[in-house]
């Protein structure tokens, strides 16, 4: 059978990622000591998981409304309202989504008409890019530097606006960069947004983990909530992925576009991860977040330790301030991330992701991420450190 | 306590092989600072000893343990001290604890086998003056030593790499 003919072309075109088979050797191998992952290492909190458990007890095995539960929506405003000082509607202007995933998706279907360009800082998050030539737009990288922390700047955005660019995707804290975009970094970009009357859809799903800095909103600064797609979730503050949770939050008139598209394909979010969500808020609202605060607090140990630990064996890192990742730069060692990657999972069995991966400006950067206890990450970091001096003596 | 006291007891419980370059990095203080309130740990006594937490079965599959419940009469002015100092030399005994509740002392104890453990206690424990009764309980399984899972029945389900 040809099942060429049957396909789309449009899904066939998506860009299959150049290290898949890297990923397969790396995803079979057992005694490996991983820092490739994505996703918390911890548990969610147990009050959370008996929630849910209990929301299941109780019979609320059925549909939510489409935005979801009323009582998650009020207490997300409330949140974002204690976070932000932004005030939405509960009703209208948020809608509870299956992960942050979703509502990037489904963001882009309401927004984009065939040809539109979208612009999309590099490296970033790898769903964007396919999500956006899946509703036949066109992905336009902005380039982001090593030099800059790997900050969105104005100059790189203002390059690659053209008439036909109508939105903006803000991907900060950063993921695979771990950097973060401060109220004066937004605030020199802000202009060029509202001069060219872009969209903003601002992927913050890594807000609660900053460190040494709040996280900043761009849709809390000057006039540009109007203009803003704001998407978050519980995946990483609450250490919920499985969870499939996320929601987004907008003007009126946007959403209930985008609502026509969730309730086609979703209908709603689980709903006992939406009763999980309920008391993951209230807890946090009553106690200012304690349990958020318990977790940054490792990370943040984590995170010192590895910034100290690549810049001292000589691998270039700046210091990452969101999210749980560091973009160490491999380049000295005559290596780029993707050959760096391979030989160090070779030689001494520590798995890392090629910063290629996450578009060209990644190249000769690996991703390692601290979302791994002590002692597996000062364990691979000796063994990187090893393999780093592997690479000098060979290069003498 | 201080703050910085507590963060550096929690970094080296949970690996006592990280240097103190590494831990000052990990809390953002001075190298010097951080030297020196090990160094008063481990002088005043708040840190015993570094050591290395170890999963018995994978040593020696005879070795057994177990815990003994002791019954004591207290002594005038010492109270149950007496007894837990007596016991402080017997090579066997790892743990003792003062206990509330249905007994006075918990005692762990090692030995090679489960002959060499019940005969430590019905010819060397009980038989000390002021002990009143022993009850002893064999270590069947461990599942979680010192805050560690030893053995854990399902596998992590995280992949080893994923964007």
């Amino acid at each position: 059978m040809n099942y060429e003919k049957y396909l789309s072309d449009r899904a066939k075109e998506i860009k299959p990622s150049g290290i898949r088979e890297f990923f397969d050797i790396v995803n079979t191998m057992k005694d490996a000591i991983s820092l490739g992952v994505g996703e918390p290492d911890f548990i969610t909190p147990w009050l959370i998981r008996d929630s849910a458990i209990k929301s299941i007890q109780k019979g609320f095995t059925q549909y939510t409304s489409n935005s979801g539960l009323m009582r998650l929506r009020e207490l997300i405003a409330e949140y974002i309202k204690v976070r932000t000082s932004l005030t939405y509607d509960a009703e209208h202007e948020i809608i509870v989504t299956a992960g942050a995933s979703e509502a990037i998706d489904i963001t882009l279907r309401a927004v984009i008409n065939y040809g539109d360009e979208v612009l999309v800082p590099e490296p970033s998050y790898v769903s964007y890019c396919p999500c956006i030539s899946l509703c036949g737009g066109k992905a336009v990288p902005v380039e982001c530097k090593n030099e800059d922390e790997f900050k969105l700047m104005p100059e790189a955005l203002e390059k690659v606006i053209t008439e036909k660019t109508k939105a903006i995707i803000i991907p900060y804290p950063n993921n695979p960069t771990g950097a973060i975009m401060t109220k004066e970094d937004l605030e020199k970009i802000i202009p060029i947004i509202k001069k060219h009357d872009l969209l903003v859809i601002s992927d913050e799903i890594y807000a609660e983990l900053t460190y040494e800095k709040n996280h900043v909103s761009i849709a809390s600064l000057d006039g540009m909530q109007e203009r803003t797609v704001m998407i978050n979730g519980f995946s990483k503050s609450f250490a919920m992925t499985g969870w499939r949770l996320g929601y987004l939050l907008a003007p009126k008139e946007i959403t209930q576009i985008i609502l026509k598209i969730h309730q086609y394909v979703i209908m709603c979010a689980p709903t006992c991860s939406q009763f999980a969500a309920v008391t993951a808020l209230e807890q946090g609202l009553k106690d200012n977040f304690k349990m958020v605060d318990a977790m940054k607090k490792e990370y943040n140990q984590r995170r010192r330790f590895l910034h100290s630990e690549f810049n001292d064996m000589g691998l270039e890192c700046f210091e990452p301030l969101g999210a749980f990742y560091a973009f160490p730069k491999v380049s000295s060692t005559g290596l780029d991330g993707d050959k760096f990657a391979r030989g160090l999972l070779k030689e001494k069995k520590i798995a890392v992701v090629p910063g290629i991966a996450f578009g060209e400006c990644g190249k000769e950067h690996i991703r390692v991420s601290y979302a791994y206890s002590m002692q597996s990450l000062s364990k691979a970091m000796n063994n990187i450190r090893e393999y780093v001096e592997m690479l000098k003596e060979k290069n003498e | 306590m201080e703050k910085l006291y507590k963060d550096i007891l929690n970094i080296l419980t949970e690996d006592a092989r990280l240097t103190a370059t590494q831990i000052a990095k990990m809390v953002s203080k001075d190298l010097k600072e951080v030297k020196k309130a090990i160094e008063e740990m481990e002088n005043d006594g708040t840190i015993v000893k570094y050591s290395a937490v170890v999963n018995d079965e994978k040593v020696d599959e005879e070795a057994v343990e177990a815990l003994i419940e002791l019954r004591v009469t207290p002594q005038i002015t010492k109270g149950f001290d007496a007894m837990a100092e007596e016991l402080l030399d017997f090579k066997q005994v790892t743990d003792i604890y003062l206990m509330s509740g249905g007994y006075d002392l918990c005692v762990l104890v090692k030995g090679n086998s489960l002959k060499e453990v019940a005969m430590f206690v019905s010819e060397e424990l009980s038989v000390l003056e002021n002990v009143i009764s022993t009850k002893t309980h064999f270590i069947l399984k461990k599942y979680k030593k010192d805050g560690v899972v030893i053995k854990r029945a399902e596998n992590n389900m995280r992949l080893n790499i994923q964007l």
